[in-house]
């Protein structure tokens, strides 16, 4: 099972968290500056994966990837394969980038609801629960298509991809 | 203009995401955040808010919280949203309410009603959304709420619908199985939905469901097999292929789970050999998702009935793993390996040099991956070597959590393959030394029992002679600042017993060091207990030997401080100490016979040694004795000292606690307890040899007699199990010899049990040193090293060599990525790189937003050209600098969105994946329309740099 999603930049800022158990706002805050200090001490080319006991308690692995500015972070347990969630971060990050359209931190940071939705259309109560990206991307444009359509009142005219983020 | 959508949110949105993003410090941060939540606490609170505006809030909020401050002021509007027609505002409620509550929050209940009523929404969306929340929010009491409704949807035409149910119904599984244990066939039915993506949905569940009962399921061996089967055979439809592989994610689920329904079942096993074998054959190893399924397949293969056919193949992946240059798959090959090796040992033989690689890795993940390995693999013959290995790695690092870790495998192993005993105290004074703090006080008392015990065989030369070489040691590591305080109560204890019993070193040497350490240490009081019991056991000793004893100096201070102590126990050692100094020779050979730490003490519990005081009392006149019980009236202070200690006693008890159970039985039905007792004294031996003269012991116990070492097989000599901490804090337990020991037999034999193998393939190019070290590790050698120090030294030497032959190597490695970077994944991940530093970004538009990416950019930007060198980040694009060089291998979010000008210039490399990515190129239309988006939202291009929204938009 997944524990938590995580995406933070290089400075350290948090850009999203999504933890499938409960935990306090302080809970949350104390393991993301975990996680991230851990992040920091990483060299480069070395492996994704990193043992996160000391962090999530036992039985939890982290893997993380490394785009650009930013930190992708997957927290799980025994029961997932670490790299299949190495290749899950990556349907995550190229459906966000058939998203927005060659996705920067920025996209991230201004679409939070719409990155929420993305990621609920992959991973469904911790349990990973759709894998293909162009499935993910059918359902995240429906809904989108469905809100548009609820909410007559616009501010911006449709643009050309017929994409807007709610 | 994918994101232009995200400009949509107002521009006070836009404006705390940027000035958060430009704060330089966290006191900034927090002050702008509490700036915020003020003015959204007035704001949300006004009445007839627009939708609109009320989601926007709705999200601020739930930005804010994601920062780490408390927005709960604002959850109830959150859950006022879900009740809302629009869809848009609805799902924002849902997320919101997802993202702030848990399932005990008092708002729930709130919520439950109009769950209910979603999930039976007509528009999918809508139940979707409600799904979403329902795992998330719903706990064991409003589980039957809405069970009803989700088990309905099991059926839903929508197939988003059934995998969400699904996955819901497992949620609630999780919660409280007993709540849905009747539907749980439901699962089952679910496994032959039409859409695969509900099949593979209903793995998760299924997969729990197996590892608590595996029996239950063996009936689905066959359909899980031909599922797989059919997957494997790419029956499914294209959509599911990821990098050509087909539906990989679901291939590594089934997989799973045959590993668990295969588990020690013959018959289950033969089912899968077939489809597992074919996957082997099939499965691409040059993508990363294809090793993920091959990397799983070991896993089923190492978990089923073995096949050896199979177990071939997965030892033939192993080693491509271990062979590859990137970290990741040497670090599933390790942990592949440490799998494989329980069911065939031998495989693990041929990847000595490369197991030996990884632990010389920097890569810290790896290493620990590898320690692990080893810890697995550990026999008695190769149990020197990697102690030594995982202590010196201990020492090298500082996370508490795994320094515990790693010394507790240390104590573990080398308790249970010690080749001698005392290459098991040197192993165990480096433990305490470097992570003394961190293990358990019982390993400290095992250490200090073994010392005193000896190798449980009868030659007394061996024992003092490991005593020797143990103080002798101690005395050494004493020079050492900042020592752990269970090491140094070890210390002091193995001094005071057995500093001076061999002869070499004098009284005054071993006095004034143990001065030394209750002076160094003087906030340690249980230091300063043990250092002032050992002042006296040295002091006694020397009495008894009839040597005159002349205190030092600093051994009088010390006395004279403590003498007037806050704490009662020093004290009452000072003053024991000063009492036994004044007694005569005779009296002190009594009370602190020489090296008798072993032996049996016999309490007198009836204090029969007062008789002929008590007549004597009686016969003045004095009342005679009458116990607890048979009295009559209130408890008197006076002589509750007195009382049947065994007796129930009504009211307050007054007596301490009762003492560990004396192993040694009491002859006297009646016993009086040790009324003597003052207070609980931390240390072990001392406080009943004062009181009670031991009785001599009884030689060579013939239990102990027959603890010969041998270096084969598991013996536990010393290990946890046999502990109790009672034992050794009072030293009257029974069962103890007195300095019985015999040879050595450790060292001497170690190269016997040694087999040799020769299968091993002549490795020209590996140096004398690795080869060595591997040999000594996997246990097949021709060239056997003798005793642990060596081993240490060989460890330590080939490492050296073995880092230098690698250097060439990993440059290879680097030089190889970046001309062809092996595994590119798709568009995010061009490498394609702006080269042209020549167009200086002059002039910036929103230096505010800069603020968002980098707050250390902003000086640069100012910089021009040279903006940007330092970190890959948004902006560094903008200034168009080469960062893809920087970081060649990494999948880089932004190098795709070079603009235009950039991507022209000559030398710009474009990997091959870029296909994939046609038509999401720079697209100057959509920035520009991104643009106008962006001033009419109200942000100004205040500044420099017109390109910035372009290139961020593409």
């Amino acid at each position: 099972m997944i524990k938590a999603v995580m995406v933070m930049n290089t400075q350290g800022k948090t850009r999203l968290a999504k933890f499938y158990e409960y935990l306090s706002v302080e809970k949350q805050q104390e393991l993301i500056r975990g996680v991230f200090a851990v992040l920091c001490s990483r060299a480069e080319n070395v492996s994704n994966f990193i043992d996160a006991e000391s962090i999530f308690g036992p039985d939890s692995c982290l893997v993380y990837k490394h785009f650009a500015t930013l930190y992708f972070v997957f927290v799980f347990d025994s029961s997932e394969n670490e790299l299949a969630v190495l290749d899950l971060i990556q349907v995550f990050v190229e459906t966000l980038d058939r998203c927005f359209k060659n996705v920067c931190e920025l996209d991230i940071v201004f679409n939070y609801s719409k990155v929420h939705t993305i990621l609920d259309e992959m991973i469904f109560g911790g349990q990973v629960v759709e894998t293909s990206s162009s499935e993910i991307m059918k359902a995240v444009e429906e809904i989108s298509k469905l809100e548009a359509a609820s909410n007559a009142i616009t501010l911006i005219p449709k643009s050309a991809s017929g994409w807007r983020s709610r | 203009m994918g994101s232009q959508g995200g400009f949509y949110q107002s521009k006070e949105f836009l404006d705390l995401v940027k000035s958060i993003g430009e704060a330089r410090s966290k006191a900034e941060e927090d002050r702008i955040v509490l700036n915020e939540i003020d003015t959204l606490k007035r704001r949300i609170s006004e009445p007839d808010i627009p939708k609109r505006k009320m989601k926007e809030y709705i999200i601020r909020l739930v930005y804010i919280e994601m920062l780490g401050h408390d927005a709960s002021f604002g959850y109830i509007h959150a859950v006022k949203m879900t009740h809302d027609d629009s869809l848009l505002v609805k799902r924002t409620g849902y997320l919101a309410v997802t993202l702030f509550l848990n399932e005990d929050h008092d708002l729930i209940i709130l919520i439950v009603n109009t769950i209910q009523k979603d999930l039976k929404s007509d528009n999918y969306l809508v139940v979707c959304a409600a799904l979403n929340a329902v795992c998330k929010l719903i706990n064991e009491e409003t589980i039957p709420a809405v069970l009803p409704q989700v088990v309905e949807l099991l059926a839903h035409p929508k197939e988003a619908v059934r995998k969400k149910a699904v996955m819901a119904l497992h949620r609630f599984y999780q919660k409280s199985p007993s709540s849905v244990s009747h539907l749980i066939s439901n699962f089952r039915k679910r496994l032959s939905d039409n859409d695969p993506g509900v099949m593979g949905a209903t793995l998760c569940p299924l997969f729990d469901l197996i590892t608590q009962d595996v029996n239950s399921y063996k009936d689905l061996v066959i359909s899980f097999v031909s599922i797989l089967k059919q997957v494997a055979e790419r029956r499914l439809s294209k959509a599911y292929d990821y990098h050509q592989m087909p539906a990989p994610f679901i291939q590594i689920k089934l997989l799973k789970i045959l590993a668990l329904l295969g588990s020690g079942d013959k018959q289950a096993s033969e089912n899968m050999y077939t489809v597992v074998g074919d996957i082997f054959r099939k499965c691409d190893s040059s993508s990363n998702i294809g090793n993920a399924v091959l990397y799983e397949c070991i896993c089923c293969v190492s978990s089923i009935y073995p096949n050896p056919k199979l177990l071939d193949s997965a030892a033939d992946v192993i080693s491509t793993f271990l062979k590859s240059d990137s970290h990741n798959l040497k670090y599933m090959g390790i942990d592949a390996l440490g799998r494989l090796i329980k069911i065939s040992p031998e495989i693990a033989e041929q990847h000595q040099l490369a197991v030996i690689d990884c632990l010389e890795d920097p890569d810290d993940t790896l290493k620990r991956k590898t320690f692990e390995l080893l810890y697995k693999m550990t026999k008695s013959t190769n149990v020197d070597v990697i102690v030594d290995r995982m202590i010196d790695y201990m020492i090298s690092i500082n996370d508490n959590h795994y320094k515990t870790e790693i010394a507790s495998r240390c104590v573990e192993l080398a308790e249970q393959f010690a080749p001698s005993n005392q290459w098991f105290i040197l192993t165990m004074n480096k433990v305490f030394e470097h992570a003394g703090d961190l293990v358990n006080i019982k390993v400290a008392h095992n250490l200090m029992r073994l010392i005193a015990e000896g190798f449980g065989e009868d030659d007394d030369n061996a024992d003092s002679k490991l005593r020797s070489s143990a103080v002798e040691s101690y005395l050494r590591i004493l020079g050492e600042p900042n020592l752990p305080s269970v090491f140094l109560q070890v210390i002091c204890w193995v001094l005071g017993e057995y500093g001076t019993a061999d002869g070499m070193f004098s009284a005054s040497d071993i006095t004034g060091k143990l001065c030394d350490v209750a002076e160094a240490y003087s906030s340690d009081e249980t230091v300063k207990a043990y250092a002032v019991t050992a002042l006296m056991k040295i002091y006694a000793f020397e009495i008894a030997a009839g040597r005159k004893v002349d205190m030092l100096p600093e051994c009088q201070s010390l006395m004279e401080e403590l003498l007037a102590s806050h704490s009662t126990d020093l004290q009452q050692r000072a003053y024991e100490l000063q009492a036994v100094i004044g007694l005569d020779t005779h009296t002190v050979e009594c009370i602190m016979p020489s090296d008798a730490s072993c032996e049996d003490i016999e309490v007198d519990k009836d204090l029969s040694f007062l008789n002929g005081y008590i007549q004597e009392a009686i016969e003045k006149g004095a009342q005679p004795y009458i116990p607890e019980s048979e009295r009559s009236g209130v408890l008197n202070m006076g002589n509750f000292r007195n009382q049947d200690h065994h007796e129930p006693s009504h009211g307050l008890r007054f007596e301490a606690y009762e003492l560990p159970k004396p192993a040694v039985q009491s002859r006297i039905p009646q016993a009086v307890p040790p009324s003597t007792e003052i207070v609980p004294v931390p240390e072990p031996m001392y406080p009943s040899e004062i009181y009670q003269t031991p009785t001599p012991s009884n030689p060579s116990n013939a239990g102990s007699t027959e603890l010969k070492l041998r270096l084969d097989g598991v013996q536990k000599k010393w290990g946890r199990p046999t502990y109790t901490p009672e034992t050794s804090t009072s030293t009257s337990t029974s069962q103890k010899t007195v300095n019985g020991a015999a040879q050595v037999e450790g060292a001497s034999t170690v190269n016997s049990t040694r087999e040799t193998y020769a299968s091993r393939k002549p490795q020209v190019e590996i140096s004398h040193e690795k080869q060595k070290l591997a040999a000594s590790l996997f246990g097949g050698s021709s060239k056997p090293e003798k005793r642990p120090a060596t081993g240490h030294k060989v460890s330590k030497a080939s490492s050296h060599v073995v880092e230098k032959s690698h250097v060439p190597k990993s440059s290879k490695e680097v030089a190889s990525e970046k001309t062809a970077p092996a595994q590119p994944p798709p568009d995010l991940l061009d490498l394609g790189e702006p080269t042209d530093t020549s167009t200086a970004p002059s002039l910036d538009p929103f230096t505010q937003l800069e603020g968002l990416l980098d707050t250390t950019q902003v000086a640069s930007a100012a910089n021009g050209a040279t903006a940007a060198s330092s970190s890959p980040d948004v902006m560094a694009l903008y200034a168009d600098t080469p960062i893809g060089i920087h970081n060649k291998d990494d999948t880089d979010l932004l190098s795709g969105l070079s603009n235009p000008s950039v991507t022209n210039v000559p030398g710009a490399t474009a990997k091959p994946q870029i296909t994939q990515s046609s038509g999401k190129g720079p697209n100057p239309k959509g920035s520009l329309e991104k643009d106008a988006l962006v001033r009419q939202m109200g942000v100004n291009p205040s500044s420099q740099n017109p390109n910035l929204f372009k290139d961020l938009l593409g």
